[in-house]
């Protein structure tokens, strides 16, 4: 077996249980932890049955194993408020953090558009922006690297089942996060997110609508190619990323309808909003695992 | 029906719901003399915002004529005794939004989600309930959607965040006075006896005027409509007929009816871009419990892509989309042509 990187996964809800069943596939991850705070967590009890260490005393109850573990990456898949301690902890442990929060207090990341930037300035701390943001920022940078786009816009709407409490009693934080991320990542000059929730049974799988508005005429080919090649990277680690319509082309419009399964890991496969933040946390892990490897990074603590 | 010496508040929906059918370019100088007019006539309240709400300008939804807060600045100024209130749906408007709208003047502030996810208004009520003397209402759309016991569930979320009045919303104009009568009587009884309770109709199966006095009779005490009922689908409740029927009935709004008739004959009617009324369209709306601005999206879709804009909505009916999902609308009729084509 080939030498990876260990691990540790803070948040044994569902998302950190999702990420784990991916991260244990990894080639080049080796998910060695799993924290969380209650002793009768039953994602901590999953994480013990798919043989991963665990604690119940959150980051404090990893910190003291890091080092002998050798843990160089962790994900944190709580919340924005408890997320900048837990980076400051595991950062002095000489830890590169991937927060899946909305905290962002990292550079955002949406790995097949600036995932090599970010890891190429060695930050220590890296942001996934939102799932609306995971879901839409790479097809707002397929216009934008063919032409200008004075205005992108998103529309994410989601199974209701789909968002959790913590999303709920902060939707400003998705709107304006995605709305910032489509401007530093995507590229437009200004930028704009929308998210409708959908109650419907059988749940709905996740529905993006990206529209950008173009400085000069659309060049239909070159955008319409670049489309689709970045749908295809974004495919490589969410194969369920599919192009529904367009691009179409209306004046200086350029629209894009997208749908967005998940693999259905451990997360129902409607969810595609919440397996994108997975998949996308664990491909911006594994670069930085492959720079690890290759000898080009070697992280530590501030 | 006895609702003699009941009183109640109306609330004007032309400067907010009407944007939907004059596809949000009502000009800020026609906003202000409609609103002038609406004071002198008595209209207690009346909602000026972009259709979809503070934050609504976008190409999902379309760009306004004017900005939220041009409008909301020129009327607030213009207007003696009407208060003014602001629209917000959580995921497009942002406390941000709401923080401009209470500088702009604004007296009431509506949060609106869909009837099953209330507890995404908790961050603006919450902060809108503690800002001093701002009318908190929570509005929860689509309520057809979800029978009466779970809808209470949800405004009893929007009473506890801090609303300190609570609408029941027939967006679709799907509802039936019985609906109506059974959502509102058990909110009532649910509810505190302090929390204002507020219906609002609209008008696609012509049901407007009875389902709002079903409304009344059940214990609302706050009633939108819109004058000459410029609003999304086949309009809100006419609100000067409403008022009529009111006088007829003894019920107290303070609003002289002759010019409320008035402003709805010389001032909104002109204004239409096409007359705002029951038609095929806009009667499969309220038939197939479809959201009301979807209109004129699925009319421009089904222009576009030769298909039958009945067709397009019915599917969307079935489909169980919710207010917002404009984006849905072209997306469909691209499936169904191509469908077609390959039939």
């Amino acid at each position: 077996m080939s030498k990876k990187i260990r691990a540790a996964i803070i948040g044994p809800g569902n998302i950190g249980t999702d990420l784990l069943m991916k991260a244990m596939r990894s080639e080049v991850i080796e998910p060695v932890w799993m924290v969380g705070v209650d002793p009768d967590s039953p994602g901590l009890a999953r994480a013990r049955d798919m043989g991963v260490k665990t604690t119940c005393d959150g980051v404090d109850g990893l910190v003291p194993h890091m080092r002998e573990d050798n843990i160089q990456i962790c994900f944190d898949a709580t919340s924005a408020y408890v997320h900048a301690d837990n980076s400051r902890k595991v950062n002095a442990e000489g830890a590169v953090m991937v927060d899946l929060t909305p905290a962002a207090i990292g550079p955002f990341c949406v790995p097949p558009v600036n995932l090599q930037d970010a890891v190429a300035a060695k930050a220590m701390n890296v942001n996934m922006v939102t799932c609306g943001g995971q879901a839409t920022i790479p097809m707002v940078a397929a216009v934008s690297r063919v032409q200008t786009v004075t205005y992108g816009e998103i529309v994410a709407t989601v199974s209701s089942r789909s968002v959790g409490p913590g999303t709920r009693k902060n939707i400003d934080e998705f709107t304006r996060t995605t709305a910032k991320g489509v401007e530093l990542i995507g590229g437009a000059q200004q930028g704009k997110a929308i998210i409708v929730i959908n109650p419907a049974e059988p749940p709905l799988i996740m529905r993006d609508t990206i529209h950008c508005l173009t400085a000069d005429e659309p060049d239909q080919e070159a955008i319409t190619r670049s489309v689709h090649e970045m749908v295809a990277e974004v495919q490589k680690y969410v194969p369920g990323y599919t192009l529904k319509n367009g691009p179409t082309f209306d004046g200086k419009r350029v629209s894009i309808y997208m749908e967005v399964a998940g693999l259905g890991d451990f997360l129902p496969r409607y969810a595609g909003n919440l397996d994108i933040m997975t998949a996308a946390g664990l491909r911006t892990a594994e670069m930085y695992a492959e720079e690890i490897l290759a000898g080009r990074f070697v992280p530590a603590a501030a | 029906m006895n609702l003699q010496g009941r009183k109640i508040q109306v609330h004007d929906m032309s400067l907010r719901d009407g944007m939907h059918p004059k596809q949000h370019q009502i000009t800020v100088q026609q906003m202000v003399d409609i609103a002038v007019a609406m004071d002198e006539a008595g209209i207690p309240l009346i909602e000026v915002t972009h259709g979809d709400g503070l934050g609504g300008a976008s190409v999902n939804y379309g760009f306004p004529a004017a900005s939220d807060q041009e409008y909301l600045t020129a009327v607030c100024k213009a207007v003696k005794k009407t208060k003014v209130s602001a629209l917000l749906l959580p995921g497009i408007g942002t406390v941000d939004h709401l923080k401009m709208a209470v500088d702009c003047g604004i007296s009431t502030i509506r949060v609106a989600t869909h009837c099953t996810e209330a507890d995404v208004s908790e961050q603006h009520i919450s902060m809108a309930s503690q800002i001093s003397g701002l009318d908190t209402v929570g509005f929860l759309m689509m309520a057809h959607m979800i029978p009466a016991e779970e809808l209470v569930i949800q405004l009893k979320l929007m009473e506890s965040y801090g609303a300190n009045c609570v609408y029941i919303t027939d967006s679709a104009g799907y509802m039936l006075p019985d609906d109506v009568t059974e959502r509102i009587a058990l909110a009532r009884a649910e509810l505190k006896p302090e929390t204002e309770l507020g219906f609002h109709g609209h008008h696609n199966l012509g049901m407007g005027i009875a389902n709002s006095l079903a409304a009344v009779d059940a214990g609302a005490n706050r009633i939108d409509g819109s004058l000459a009922g410029l609003g999304a689908g086949a309009g809100n409740t006419p609100l000067e007929v409403f008022l009529a029927v009111c006088d007829r009935m003894g019920v107290e709004t303070g609003v002289d009816l002759f010019k409320a008739m008035d402003v709805a004959e010389d001032l909104i009617v002109p204004l239409m871009d096409h007359m705002v009324r029951v038609d095929r369209d806009s009667l499969t709306l309220g038939w197939a419990g479809v959201y009301s601005s979807f209109l004129l999206f699925a009319k421009r879709s089904a222009a576009k892509h030769g298909l039958s804009a009945r067709d397009i909505l019915v599917e969307l009916g079935r489909r169980r989309t919710v207010g917002g999902q404009e984006d849905m609308i072209e997306d469909l009729a691209m499936d169904m042509a191509r469908e077609r084509k390959s039939a």
